[in-house]
């Protein structure tokens, strides 16, 4: 294998990947420098949502960026399938977010309204339906459920097939896949990037930092900021069933293959080496109540997994000042946000510079101020 | 394939294995009764729909998935015959309301 190329990224993830794959698309010599098996691993932990309702209270923009990733999703799909035979079966026919209480709908309707009433949001549709209408589409619903929130740019996607569709990608691309790879020192000098890790030095013309929460140790390294927030969620999964769910929900959705997956928590924690219980205890218990025939369901697996999360939660893309043709790329929905980091991000970085209107709102400079609050967090 | 050996003098116990009557031993494991049956009782897997019999007889793989008494994917070979049980030979995903 060479040893110098176009552009290294760091970061075999779901993120890298998708912008590994997309730098290879547009002919780019491309290495991905990623650690190994054991590393945690967000791209393997993830719900698998392509989901846009509710994201951006407190960052207009990453609305705009959302649906953008949502109404390109299809194509990456049939790009993906084309190129690598892997269906990952995209599902984009609407989501639900369901309530068990008039006091959890109101809220959800007020944060729904506030988003939309932002300005430079996209105007995207999101329908507050009462329990007849959501017993219409969803029929499995049980008595507890006072209705929902519909928004038909939602959907969800086999994210491992996805994961690994990418992955096949690379080979016909000509992108070097180097696992065991975990950088640790990155200098610049005389044009080119130098990259250290223990099985030797990498260097490339350019550099895309897309390495999880590693980024926030990393970015320093070329001038880039990327703090991370720790979290880490849960999921609980049932045995295969015959399809009885339509429409994904922001905590409940139905895989291709048939298993349910329950989720989603969200602790302050970086440890996904074991389970709190009592969290489990109560997705488990509202997933039942939303839908009672789960409670026949036996559950099979449990875990809890580590998301990427930036400090307020949006996106970070960034370019470094100090040292040219450096990237840094973040986010906490790797999976929804596939497509545009495919085909908006990695063609801006071939070309060595970042769309300000585009991207100019995701810089990492924006936590200097710590002006922004909110959350992208569903 | 299988035979009941002739020493084999254990109560019968009648069941039903897709509205057929069978005739199975006390004590005998679902799946054993199956296998003895005489009859077709492939399942077929949940993704692929690949034909599958009893394979471990101990717990472990999972190839003996059937629905017991309007109860699906339940392993045979871990649960006992009664009189009168009504088996199903499970076809695919279980059913979310069975």
């Amino acid at each position: 294998m060479r040893n110098d190329y176009d552009i290294a990224v760091v970061g075999g993830g779901l993120l890298g990947s998708a912008i590994a794959w997309g730098l290879g698309r547009i002919g780019q010599r491309v290495v991905v420098l990623d650690e190994g098996d054991v590393t945690k691993r967000a791209s393997r932990a993830n719900f698998a949502l392509v989901w846009v309702q509710s994201k951006g209270l407190g960052m207009p923009a990453y609305t705009v960026w959302t649906v953008r990733a949502s109404e390109t999703w299809a194509q990456l799909a049939a790009d993906l399938k084309d190129q690598t035979g892997l269906d990952v079966c995209l599902q984009r026919n609407g989501g639900f977010h369901l309530a068990l209480s008039e006091g959890e709908l109101e809220q959800r309707a007020n944060t729904l309204k506030r988003l939309h009433n932002q300005v430079g949001a996209a105007d995207y549709q999101v329908e507050v339906m009462d329990r007849d209408r959501v017993a219409a589409m969803l029929p499995a619903i049980g008595p507890e459920v006072v209705g929902g929130t519909f928004c038909p740019l939602d959907g969800h996607v086999n994210s491992l097939r996805t994961f690994r569709a990418f992955h096949t990608g690379f080979k016909a691309f000509g992108v070097d896949y180097r696992p065991e790879h975990p950088v640790t020192a990155i200098a610049q000098s005389g044009g080119e990037f130098r990259l250290a890790t223990p099985r030797g030095e990498i260097r490339a013309g350019k550099v895309v930092l897309a390495a999880g929460n590693a980024n926030q140790a990393l970015a320093p390294m070329v001038g880039l900021h990327a703090p991370m927030g720790p979290t880490r969620g849960q999921i609980v999964v049932t045995e295969r069933t015959l399809p009885f769910l339509p429409h994904p929900l922001t905590t409940i959705r139905q895989t291709d293959e048939g298993t349910v997956m329950i989720g989603d928590s969200k602790e302050d924690l970086l440890d996904d080496s074991g389970l709190d219980l009592s969290i489990s205890t109560v997705m488990a218990d509202r997933a039942r109540r939303t839908f009672p025939l789960l409670g026949r369901l036996n559950v099979v697996r449990t875990w809890s997994g580590i998301r990427v999360m930036p400090k307020d939660g949006f996106p970070v893309y960034d370019q470094s000042e100090s040292h040219p043709g450096a990237f840094v790329a973040c986010c906490h929905s790797g999976v929804t946000l596939a497509s545009n980091h495919a085909y908006a991000l990695a063609p801006m970085i071939a070309a060595g510079q970042l769309d300000a209107t585009e991207v100019g709102a995701f810089t990492g400079r924006r936590f200097a101020a710590m002006a922004t609050t909110g959350s992208g967090y569903y | 394939m299988f035979k009941r050996l002739q020493a084999d003098t254990r109560k019968p116990v009648g069941i039903f294995v897709d509205g057929t009557a069978v005739t199975a031993r006390e004590g005998d494991t679902v799946s054993a009764a199956l296998l003895a049956s005489g009859l077709d009782v492939r399942r077929t897997t949940a993704v692929s729909g690949a034909p599958r019999l009893p394979y471990c007889m101990m717990g472990v793989c999972f190839d003996c998935l059937v629905t017991v008494d309007g109860t699906g994917n339940r392993q045979g070979c871990l649960i006992t015959v009664r009189e009168g049980m009504r088996i199903e030979i499970q076809k695919g995903k279980r059913e979310i309301g069975r």
